[in-house]
């Protein structure tokens, strides 16, 4: 998902920039979002201190940060574009590219690995067809590790949004997947 | 928690101060926590005690810090100018503000023990950083808390919402003249946060590197001000502390390092799970009483006696008490507490790997030799562990472990991927060898041949995949 040395996205970015002279912010933000991200600013008593929290008040809203998102909340926060990336891509709950509507984190860390992962991780990819980085056909599921979860009493473990699972098994991984694609909404 | 339940848990409350509120399923909202004998340690301190004299008693107590390091959480303190001598005759007010924060950030692989007091007893947090950010006259405060963490976060915030609406945030704090706000902060990820001064950054809005000490956060942190960042777990003693004196505290262990310890296991045993025990039981008694021993049918070939950033130790060290100084000399570090366990029927240069593998993708990326070293010893790692290393690549190991070590880089990151290599490559070096003179792996040989053909077919398939997925 980093983007750090990818030229066409600073580009891309630039190209942005030059179109935000006559769009403010204000009309491309909701007002809740703007709402969301002043209340940051109130108690970092400073604007740029509210970078982190900005992104994840729009994610929270738009599933990801596209690169106008991220010119709206740098003008926003009155910070340039260039060093809101630059915290965009150091960290990785920010989605710099599109997901899908249940992002996967798998944990990949040790007490995992020692337990079982390989075999969830080959269980998830034989169900849905995709590698690490990448979001099925239908924009369902999108796959990610992520450094331990803190379920290592009970690994294998993951995150799917705002959901902790563990003790996993091949089959109950596949059964959970399941599960959530017949959700009509996101948990 | 029913009257039932209440009593046994307040049993415990001298024998196992952090947990014996814990409750995993419905932790106790602010009038539970109260009646269970809550807010008394911060009652304490605020009407009975001075910040200097708060100060006196933890730095007496020998609490420790619990994030990893060990540093006493007094002399920590007692770095911030509101508590140096020199100020005795000044008033705090014409004094800087300061900050407390939190430091949430559990994410050292193996390692789950805040999640359990965030989870579990929340306000047992919120009452002991009312009397940390008292003694270092902070008005702010911050829970700096892993994103992933959204349970804790949900109850978090609820607790400080509680908090606030009991007085016990906020003005004038239970009629006295102490002020405090206090914020649950996020984070969107990245193991560095949880080094302090990565977080401090992280808290400014900014990409977490981890800045130059000195200055220390004690005299320059969040916004150039002067900032205290402790662990859950040191922070929760507090409380206690303050209700049952220094001594009691000290009397919590029979060894140097005073008060009780959340002990964790987890990897290759029978029982994984967490257990709050005096400090300094032996690892034998946490992995075989505790943690059942190993899987049937598989040894013990080796463990991290604190999360993956330190070294191993194997059945020769079973009898070394789990105490910062004893672990210490057993050639370790307790680190957080929580052994990660390894059987025989596993691969040590695969765990080696997988270790480093968080390292270089962890590593901010700031200094050389860890953003170079790191993703360097992952390239060698995985040659050697698909049977494709030669003695060169031990050679080359050895040196990356000193390039790597401390003086070298700009925080403890490297050094601490250094550890569990360098003490691997001791332990299980005839692991290192064989893996070069076979050319293969024979731990993934041995599990081979104990199935089928086809599934073997089915495991070569893999096997491919998996190094071309590795990060």
């Amino acid at each position: 998902m980093k983007t750090d040395n990818d030229l066409s996205s600073n580009q891309r970015i630039a190209s942005v920039m030059l179109d935000d002279e006559e769009t403010c912010f204000r009309q491309y933000l909701s007002s809740a979002e703007i709402a969301a991200i002043e209340h940051e600013v109130a108690i970092m008593e400073s604007r740029e201190a509210a970078g982190i929290e900005a992104l994840k008040v729009v994610q929270q809203h738009r599933g990801w940060i596209s690169d106008e998102s991220l010119v709206a909340i740098a003008q926003c926060l009155n910070i340039s574009s260039a060093q809101l990336e630059g915290v965009a891509t150091f960290y990785n709950l920010i989605y710099r590219q599109p997901v899908g509507r249940f992002v996967i984190h798998l944990c990949d860390s040790i007490s995992c690995h020692l337990t079982g992962y390989d075999e969830i991780l080959q269980a998830i990819k034989g169900h849905l067809g995709i590698d690490y980085g990448q979001t099925t056909g239908d924009g369902e599921f999108t796959l990610l590790s992520n450094a331990c979860l803190g379920n290592c009493d009970k690994s294998p473990a993951m995150m799917i949004n705002a959901q902790h699972y563990h003790s996993l098994t091949p089959e109950s991984v596949i059964a959970i997947l399941n599960g959530l694609s017949q959700k009509v909404e996101p948990q | 928690m029913d009257n039932k339940h209440l009593e046994a848990a307040l049993e415990q409350a001298l024998t196992k101060p952090l947990t014996h509120l814990v409750n995993l399923e419905h932790p106790l909202d602010f009038n539970a926590y109260v009646h269970a004998g809550g807010y008394m340690g911060a009652t304490k301190a605020l009407k009975e005690f001075t910040p200097k004299e708060v100060l006196t008693i933890v730095s007496n107590s020998g609490l420790k810090g619990r994030g990893g390091a060990g540093f006493p959480t007094g002399m920590k303190w007692s770095c911030v100018p509101s508590l140096q001598e020199n100020t005795a005759g000044h008033s705090i007010n014409k004094l800087e503000n300061s900050y407390l924060i939190c430091n949430a950030d559990e994410m050292e692989p193996g390692t789950f023990k805040d999640r359990h007091l965030l989870e579990g007893v929340p306000h047992q947090l919120i009452e002991a950083m009312i009397i940390a950010s008292y003694t270092i006259s902070a008005n702010k405060a911050f829970i700096f808390l892993r994103g992933e963490y959204h349970l804790a976060a949900k109850r978090l915030q609820k607790a400080i919402d509680e908090a606030y609406e009991n007085n016990w945030l906020g003005a004038k704090i239970q009629g006295s003249d102490y002020q405090l706000d206090l914020y649950l902060h996020t984070s969107a990820g990245r193991y560095i946060c949880g080094e302090e001064t990565a977080l401090i950054n992280a808290l400014e809005g900014k990409r977490a590197n981890p800045r130059a000490k000195p200055p220390f956060p004690q005299v320059s942190g969040l916004f150039g001000k002067p900032t205290v960042v402790n662990n859950v777990e040191t922070l929760s003693n507090l409380p206690h502390i303050l209700k049952h004196g220094s001594e009691w505290f000290k009397d919590l262990s029979p060894h140097s390092d005073p008060g009780t310890k959340m002990y964790a296991a987890c990897g290759q045993v029978k029982k994984p799970g967490l257990w709050e025990l005096p400090m300094g039981v032996t690892i034998r008694e946490l992995l075989f009483e505790h943690a059942g021993g190993m899987p049937d049918g598989v040894q013990l070939k080796g463990l991290l006696p604190g999360g993956a950033s330190t070294d191993f130790l194997t059945e020769q060290h079973l009898d070394t008490p789990m105490d910062f100084d004893s672990i210490g000399k057993a050639g370790s570090r307790l680190g957080t507490g929580g052994l990660i366990v390894l059987g025989d029927k596993h691969c040590p240069v695969a765990m080696v790997l997988n270790l480093l593998q968080f390292f270089a993708q962890e590593s901010c990326g700031w200094c050389t030799p860890c953003r170079d070293g790191t993703a360097w010893a992952v390239e060698i790692l995985t040659r050697i562990e698909q049977g494709k290393g030669t003695n060169a690549d031990l050679k080359q190991l050895e040196e990356l472990c000193d390039f790597m070590w401390l003086g070298k880089t700009h925080c403890a990151l490297a050094p601490g991927a250094v550890e569990p290599l360098k003490s691997a490559m001791r332990y299980f070096k005839a692991d290192f060898e064989q893996h070069i003179e076979q050319g293969c792996c024979s731990y993934q040989k041995a599990k081979g041949e104990l199935t089928t053909s086809e599934e073997q077919l089915a495991k070569e398939q893999r096997k491919g995949e998996h190094h071309d997925c590795a990060k």
